[in-house]
């Protein structure tokens, strides 16, 4: 357990305290700020190099990166290695030591497989490495982004600010977490930073897609999704990840949004003040109806603002934080 | 200070006070409110964190931020950068790299309330409220209530 | 030379031990005594305090001769056994392509002869190892061979599965299962669990390994068969075994070194080098397989020794390939496992030489084609392969000194004890002083 990711990797939030998470969001505040300014641009790491190994694409999320990595002046190389020649079977060693000798300090990595990114900072320990997703496992600036984002929000229900708060609004808080939580490596993500900060976590989600060992996770199984949607004070819904095998966990889409989709009746009865996240991209009509989409209690086009900030604290910490003179 | 101000800058109409988080946020405070005392006007008043343009970032831990709020344009404007304690010149050389992120000021004008030399940047203040000549193994505080003078005691 | 004098080890026999000399000459053992006079030209070894043992048989070996030559040979692979203290292994058939037929084992059989340890060879039960049609067991049993089995993968189809059996059991030949239900467990790369769980792996399950034990067990019982279980991993696993046992079925089984000496938390870094099938389970199943070692539940230790390119190991978690060294290190893991000073020297032997050389049927009253005699009870006469292992020894596993082609053992850095300190071969000292001569 750390209490910081100042100077170090950020490769999963299993194993950061509440403190280590709270700092991270105080920062985003910071770079909120900095977004919303004419030149937004800071020079923290100016003259520093962040890579971005896509081996699994992802536009958005890369973007979401590379924007973050610009706006504190570093020099961005990045890699889309999905849509390039290497095949699968290329060893990581070998891909991450090219990119290495270039001179790098940290890199962004989202991979198919669980643990990649875990094993490409055991070969190049000088470099901070950033997991942005690694198969089942862990989407750490996903899980920040969203707590972020709910801190964001419930200050100005209440007026303060997120760094006066810090994480006392997530105490107890009522979190519903809906959907494909077996594949998800969002739903890990989500689950630990809640945890951590203190809030209730309950799941809902068809017998097949919960994951094994369920009953020894820091959460409660709902019983009945609808009574679970009227106790939530956030709904985080997840996206079946057809890619990642869920499609023979249940027998159609169809029969899942029945059951557990958030379709307009259901988010009709839910409490005014509830609010709706999905960690997107959407299935419109799957697990999230069109128009509840739309509605102002959802956050999700909020998320998606927050995922640059997020970024910028997470790789401002991680980068500037280091002890060690920069490469150059 | 406030009367210094005045003097030097014939009128009030063009100053903006802008305090450095934290330490120069009192002072800047204080020093805003007895301006628009005595010009009879609000005097716009800033406050500017200047963690993300330290040249130093690599040697030093990364301090703490806190929260920019700038909600004017600064260019045309006489800026008073308001700090508590002066010492090597490296913050206020890093904040005035982050006040030409909000425009182009007609000048920018330095006050402290204690200097207490070691420059290592050509850094001169225009308005000075104690000159504190100290040793670098001494820490200085400064508040509203008083300046404090320490020794720096190995951790 | 052929002449060697063992001296003053504790010779250890099938029931008893005693302290003496070992003279062997030409081959074959040719006295055995409290003291024996070195004849002229004999080349003594001092195995004071050390144990003399017949030399060690491995049931399960990968050799990976045809088709991944770049991660081990036939003839390195026997030299890393050989240093092993193992006098004689038996390869796996899931080389590239299968040993399925005649010529390829033929092929096999060839290199071993080259080596300077016995090197047997398992049959593929079915065509290609694809677990469609048979595959010509019998003419491979013609050649000697004496264990079948589609490793890698288990025979999925229980009627494909039963008519192996009842076809095996004329020729006197024994089926040998890699017991994994590939409908439970494919696609999962560790145990299934808690840790799986939390690290987003998907999980082979025990019941995976336990079912296929039922379901062989009971098909032994219908067709009158035998069936050898490889690398059994869990303990319920082999409380089936020794049920079955009880009731008189012909089933045996074998436990390789890293399910009772690793388990799942290895895993937790995502490092490929504990990645294996059936996978390293949770501490519970470790403490059984080590207790069954010791009550004699289970017959025999096995290595699937699986090398694997360094590059190969350099993968993603789930893109790995699955498997680990094990001929070097058995021994001492099996000495350790044993209870290390209350470790009982005939059980050693057990585990490690009689009763794996009674499984691959090659003791000396086994009938088959060109490999000399293991397992034996050190009698005058006896074919010469021997061991002397040094249980006082303790030593650190050094990856690069190792004699594997490939790098891929889970023990660099452990601290091990006993040693395996010399190896007789068929009357030729291969190894003396844990390195080969």
């Amino acid at each position: 357990m750390i209490d910081t990711i100042r100077g170090e990797n950020l490769l999963s939030l299993d194993n950061l305290s509440r403190t280590a998470i709270i700092e991270v969001l105080d920062v985003a505040e910071s770079f909120v700020e900095v977004n919303q300014r004419a030149i937004k641009k800071v020079p923290a790491l100016k003259g520093r190099v962040v890579a971005s190994l896509f081996f699994e694409e992802s536009t958005r999320t890369r973007l979401s990166f590379e924007t973050a990595a610009k706006r504190l002046s570093a020099d961005v190389l990045s890699l889309a290695v999905a849509s390039s020649s290497v095949k699968k079977g290329e060893s990581l060693r070998d891909t991450i030591a090219t990119i290495d000798a270039l001179g790098i300090d940290a890199v962004v990595m989202r991979h198919q497989s669980s643990g990649a990114s875990l094993q490409v900072s055991r070969y190049v320990p000088h470099v901070h490495v950033i997991n942005a997703g690694d198969g089942l496992h862990q989407h750490p600036t996903q899980g920040l982004l969203d707590v972020f984002t709910v801190r964001q929000v419930l200050c100005e229900r209440h007026g303060t600010t997120g760094t006066e708060s810090g994480g006392e609004l997530f105490d107890g808080l009522h979190v519903l977490i809906v959907g494909d939580v077996r594949h998800s490596r969002v739903a890990r993500s989500d689950i630990a930073a809640y945890v951590a900060l203190g809030a209730h976590v309950r799941v809902a989600a068809p017998g097949t897609l919960l994951p094994d060992d369920i009953e020894n996770w820091p959460v409660s199984v709902a019983d009945d999704f609808d009574d679970a949607l009227e106790w939530a004070d956030v709904v985080g819904l997840l996206r079946l990840q057809s890619e990642r095998g869920s499609g023979s966990y249940v027998p159609s889409l169809g029969e899942f949004t029945v059951t557990y989709g958030l379709t307009l009746e259901r988010a009709r009865r839910l409490r005014p003040t509830t609010l709706i996240m999905h960690p997107g991209p959407m299935n419109r009509g799957v697990e999230i109806d069109s128009r509840v989409a739309d509605l102002p209690s959802a956050l999700i086009t909020r998320q998606v603002a927050n995922g640059v900030p997020i970024r910028m604290a997470v790789l401002y910490l991680t980068v500037a934080g280091s002890p060690k003179e920069s490469t150059l | 200070m406030a009367h210094e101000i005045i003097e030097r800058n014939h009128s009030l109409a063009e100053v903006s006070v802008i305090g450095l988080q934290r330490g120069g946020e009192p002072f800047a405070t204080s020093l805003t409110t007895i301006l628009s005392e005595l010009y009879g006007a609000p005097v716009p008043m800033g406050l500017l964190d200047v963690s993300f343009y330290r040249d130093d970032l690599s040697l030093n831990p990364v301090p703490n931020s806190a929260m920019t709020h700038i909600d004017h344009d600064l260019t045309n404007r006489t800026v008073v950068l308001v700090d508590d304690v002066l010492f090597t010149g490296r913050t206020i050389r890093a904040a005035l790299n982050a006040l030409s992120d909000w425009g182009r000021p007609q000048s920018v004008q330095l006050a402290v309330m204690v200097d207490r030399g070691h420059r290592e940047l050509p850094i001169r203040p225009d308005y000075v409220g104690k000159n504190l000549p100290s040793s670098q193994s001494e820490a200085i505080v400064a508040t509203l209530e008083g300046v404090w003078i320490g020794t720096r005691v190995p951790s | 030379m052929s002449t060697f004098l063992l001296r003053h080890g504790l010779v250890v026999r099938a029931d008893t031990t005693f302290v003496g000399d070992v003279l062997v000459e030409n081959g074959v053992i040719a006295d055995v005594q409290d003291t024996i006079s070195a004849p002229s030209g004999a080349h003594e070894i001092d195995a004071t305090d050390c144990w003399i043992g017949p030399g060690f048989v491995d049931l399960h070996t990968h050799l990976r001769e045809p088709g991944r030559e770049e991660s081990e040979t036939v003839m390195s692979g026997s030299l890393a056994a050989a240093v092993g203290g193992y006098c004689a292994i038996v390869a796996m058939p899931n080389t590239e392509p299968a040993l399925d037929n005649v010529a390829l084992v033929a092929y096999v059989l060839e290199r071993g002869a080259q080596c300077p340890i016995d090197v047997a060879v398992a049959g593929a039960v079915t065509q290609g190892r694809r677990g469609e049609k048979l595959a010509p067991i019998a003419e491979m049993a013609a050649l000697g061979v004496r264990l079948f089995t589609d490793d890698g993968t288990g025979v999925q189809d229980p009627s494909l599965m039963r008519r192996a059996l009842m076809y095996a059991k004329p020729l006197g030949v024994r089926l040998a299962q890699h017991c994994e239900d590939e409908l439970l467990a494919g696609g999962g790369t560790m145990n299934e669990g808690a840790l799986s769980s939390r690290l987003g792996l998907v999980g082979r399950p025990a019941l995976a390994e336990e079912l296929m034990v039922l379901r062989d067990i009971e098909l032994v019982r219908l067709t009158g068969g035998a069936v050898h279980f490889m690398h059994l991993s869990t303990a319920r696993s082999i409380s089936l075994v020794v049920a079955a046992r009880a009731e008189g079925l012909a089933v045996t089984c074998e436990v390789a070194p890293h399910h009772f000496t690793l388990d799942e938390g290895a895993c937790e870094h995502f490092d490929p080098l504990f990645k294996v099938h059936p996978p390293l389970r949770t501490p519970s199943d470790v403490a059984a397989l080590r207790h069954a070692l010791i009550s004699g539940a289970v017959d025999a230790v096995a290595t699937d020794h699986a090398p694997h390119a360094p590059e190969l190991k350099d993968l993603p978690f789930d893109e790995a390939p699955a498997g680990m060294l094990g001929l070097e290190h058995a021994a001492s893991l099996t000495y350790e496992a044993l209870g290390a000073q209350t470790c009982a020297p005939t059980q050693f032997f057990n585990l490690l030489s009689r009763a794996p050389a009674r499984i691959a049927q090659l003791r000396a009253g086994d009938s088959r084609l060109k490999l000399s005699a293991h397992g034996g009870a050190l009698h005058v006469g006896d074919d010469a392969n021997l061991v002397i292992f040094d249980p006082q020894q303790r030593w650190t596993v050094r990856r690069d000194e190792m004699l594997s082609r490939s790098t891929n053992t889970p023990y660099d850095g452990r601290a091990m004890f006993g040693r395996v300190r010399a190896t007789l071969a068929r009357g030729q000292l291969i190894v003396e002083n844990g390195v080969l001569t």
